[in-house]
């Protein structure tokens, strides 16, 4: 006989969990007297939400699921906006949360709430446990349901009287196979369908490969670049697609989309085949649906039957995970079209128009980003916040692998880099790990400085500070008649604040002091603040505005 | 737009029709009707749900649904050969004594039957398919109805194919 909690922090163990993200209370006591000399490390975080982000961050640095736990009530409703996160990323994390015991479910008892209910449409799926004798068999799917397919997170809800009832381990040993049989997620492609996508592959002229975040969960880097090089296919990649070929690849176009590079948006309105790989088609990236790829034929391989189709028809579709279907692909492939011309033609625009800014003797964010990229040289891990600090980040950084970019994509929330790169350091603890963030969004998490001080976790935090919430005032310059709605921000000494946590900081105002001030953070073993104190109202360009083609970009030389 | 019917097997879990309806009214399908009850497969329920949407709506609609974890199965019965049927309880005026005359003719010819009668009313039962119950839903409505309901459509395949767990 053991407890539920027992059999709960056995389970996680059997799952390979090593370390937990949490925050106490009340009906997750028995759980947390358990954790307390278990082998499962737990870090105490200042904001449940900040659990959430960074079990996600542990995901996305690891490839393996993360885990977060809080109390019923406000502090399950603390993880909901971390749940979103990883849910419009397709991150695989498992949140544990106590409820009340089973006899007040419904009765609107102390600290309830009803987070299964609420997390349905955040969650690929969620369980309210309502025996002890289920945990083994739950614990089991939730992860399995996590990790496979198309990724998500998932939610256990363990009322009080759960994790405090008895498991009768002779009765109720832990289940061997999973049997779930409303979900068998299909992970080799069809192979007539491969096939088709051959045939046009072999007679396009102007193919372009379109790869996103799959590529990354599939773990299928090797197999794209094997892939584009054999074709001699151009490559551009989502946001969320960095680093699944190396930003210098000859053959890579750098992002597409709403704040993509000229190359990589001319080369999805030119290309007569678009080959979408691990791609959702998010309205980020097409701008104006109708005049995306509007000269193309599409071939589509998402593990997601319901993504292909849902907001561009596709010619060929491709149900299964990418790196089988690429496997499967070069095995078969006899022949591929003539691309050389098609080839100069997308590397002259890169040479033409690479993103650019003024290089001149002020501080600007991008030459910042540019910097701290040459002195990682595509090592270690960068997350970032939202907003402008984001994009230069996603356009003046130089990614060069896999699992090496964590940022928020889909829900796009401020306040996820600081406590996702948290979570990256507990997954990788060798490597550097540096957020790059935005002053508003630092502001949002800013208690876990206490998380790296107590810890001593070496997370380095390059804040581009405008004093502005950047990227909305933007958009009030560009279409709102430069009328800046609350979007000011209050200068904050983000020094001192990092000071009175115990952290160091610098803040560099010069464009000359930039290099050795990242040198000073990154060259620190303890967690650092940088306040870049940059060019107050400098913008992300190119830009698609809303509604427009991608290929109608503002701020760039035109061709 | 037009209707189709389909037939939905699930896990018999708690939370289920929650999960389906909420996810429908999340991407902004519309549920027409829906019916759902225990069926053959012991630990499973089967729900029919007619929703209205162009053929890309529809597929969209049967994804996203067959994506949640308790739905086993997904299959658009519309194209298909199958029964549809529903059922109906109205509750219709019928003070005097001609009318209860007349509306009991019309029960008669829908096969309608007459489940309760009250001092001023009669409650008909009628099952069929949607347009039956539609036109005898319109005669009744000189007469005064008083009160409706309806199950929503339930539906199976002709002859001896299933919709069963192969998902
Ligand atoms: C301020 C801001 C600006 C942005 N601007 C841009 C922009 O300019 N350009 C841009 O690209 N994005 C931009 N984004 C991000 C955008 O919102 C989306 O998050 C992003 O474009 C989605 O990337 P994706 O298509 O790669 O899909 P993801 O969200 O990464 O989804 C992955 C896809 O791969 C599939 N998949 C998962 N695992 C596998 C597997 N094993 N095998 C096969 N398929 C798999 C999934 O089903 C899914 O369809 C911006 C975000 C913010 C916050
Ligand atoms: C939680 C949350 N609230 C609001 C927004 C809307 N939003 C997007 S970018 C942005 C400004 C971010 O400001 P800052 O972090 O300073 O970054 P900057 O753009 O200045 O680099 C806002 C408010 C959001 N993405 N997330
Ligand atoms: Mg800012």
């Amino acid at each position: 006989m053991k407890t539920g909690a027992r059999t709960l922090i056995e389970a996680l163990q059997r799952e390979g969990v090593d370390t937990i993200f949490g925050y106490p209370g009340g009906v997750v006591l028995p759980i947390y007297d358990e954790l307390y000399d278990s082998s499962i490390r737990h870090i105490l975080v200042r904001h449940e939400q900040a659990a959430a982000h960074a079990a996600d961050g542990y995901a996305r640095a690891s490839g393996r699921v993360g885990v977060c736990l809080a109390t019923s009530g406000p502090g399950a409703c603390n993880l909901v906006t971390g749940i979103a996160t990883a849910y419009m990323d397709s991150i695989p994390i498992v949140a544990l949360t106590g409820q009340v015991p089973t006899a007040l479910l419904g009765n609107d008892a102390f600290q309830e709430s009803d987070i299964t209910g609420i997390t349905i449409p955040i969650t690929k799926h969620n369980y309210l446990v309502k025996k002890a004798a289920d945990i083994d068999r739950v614990v089991r799917e939730a992860f399995y349901i996590a990790r496979t397919g198309r990724p998500g997170p998932v939610l256990i809800d363990l009322p009080k009287d759960v994790t405090m009832g008895v498991v009768d381990e002779v009765s109720s040993p832990p289940p061997a196979e999973i049997s779930l049989r409303g979900y068998q997620p299909t992970y080799d492609g069809h192979v007539r369908q491969i096939d088709k996508a051959l045939d046009l592959i072999a007679r396009a002229e102007r193919p372009l490969v379109y790869a996103g975040g799959g590529v990354i969960l599939s773990g299928a880097s090797t197999e794209l670049r094997e892939f584009v090089e054999t074709a001699a296919i151009p490559v551009t990649t989502t946001l969320m697609g960095l680093g699944a070929i190396p930003g210098d690849h000859p053959l890579n176009l750098g992002m597409l989309g709403m704040h993509g590079t000229q190359a990589a948006n001319y080369a999805v309105t030119e290309c007569d085949l678009l080959i979408a790989i691990g791609v959702r088609f998010d309205d980020r990236v097409t701008g104006k649906i109708e005049a995306f790829a509007p000269n193309a034929q599409i071939i589509h391989i998402d593990i997601d039957p319901a993504e292909i189709g849902k907001n561009k028809k596709v010619d060929v579709p491709i149900v299964g995970d990418v790196g089988r279907v690429l496997r499967a692909m070069l095995a078969r492939m006899q022949k591929h079209g003539d691309t050389a011309n098609w080839v100069n033609r997308a590397g002259t625009w890169k040479a033409q128009f690479p993103p650019g800014y003024r290089d001149d003797d002020r501080l600007r964010p991008q030459y910042v980003i540019q910097q701290l990229s040459d002195l990682m040289k595509g090592e270690g891990i960068v997350t970032s916040e939202v907003g402008q600090n984001q994009m230069w980040t996603a356009l003046y950084y130089c990614f060069k692998r896999p699992r090496s970019w964590i940022t928020s994509g889909g829900l796009g929330t401020m306040g996820y880099g600081f406590p996702a790169a948290i979570g990256a350091h507990f997954a990788r603890p060798g490597e550097t790990v540096v957020d790059v963030a935005g002053d508003g969004s630092f502001q949002m998490n800013i208690q876990e400085l206490a998380t790296v001080a107590h810890n001593n976790i070496p997370v380095k935090v390059v804040i581009l500070n405008n004093m502005y919430l950047g990227m909305v005032r933007q958009w009030q310059e560009l279409f709102y008649d430069r009328r800046y709605a609350y979007t000011e921000l209050s200068p904050v000494d983000f020094v001192r604040v990092a000071n009175a946590y115990g952290v160091e900081g610098i803040r560099v105002e010069e464009k000359a002091e930039v290099r050795e001030a990242l040198e000073t953070a990154l060259g620190h073993d303890g967690p650092f603040v940088l306040d870049f104190r940059i060019e107050r109202e400098e913008n992300v360009f190119p830009m698609v505005p809303a509604g427009a083609a991608i290929n109608e970009m503002i701020g760039v030389r035109q061709p | 737009m037009t209707s189709h019917t389909l037939s939905v097997l699930v896990e018999n879990r708690a939370g289920v029709l929650s999960r389906v309806a909420g996810m429908f009214s999340r991407r902004g399908f519309n549920i027409e009707s829906l019916a759902v009850g225990t069926c053959e497969e012991p630990g499973m329920s089967r729900i029919t749900i007619v929703v209205n949407g162009d053929d890309a709506v529809v597929e969209q609609v049967m994804k996203q649904t067959n994506k949640l974890i308790d739905v086993i199965k997904v299959s658009d019965l519309t194209e298909r050969e199958s029964v549809e049927r529903e059922l109906a309880l109205i509750k219709v005026a019928a003070e005097s004594g001609p009318v209860r005359a007349e509306i009991m003719q019309i029960a008669n010819i829908f096969r309608a039957q007459i489940v309760d009668v009250g001092t001023r009313t009669l409650v008909l039962q009628v099952a069929g398919d949607t347009d039956k119950i539609d036109a005898l839903e319109k005669l009744l409505r000189q007469y005064g109805i008083k009160e409706l309901v309806r199950t929503g459509k339930v539906a199976l395949l002709r002859g001896s194919k299933t919709v069963k767990s192969s998902k």
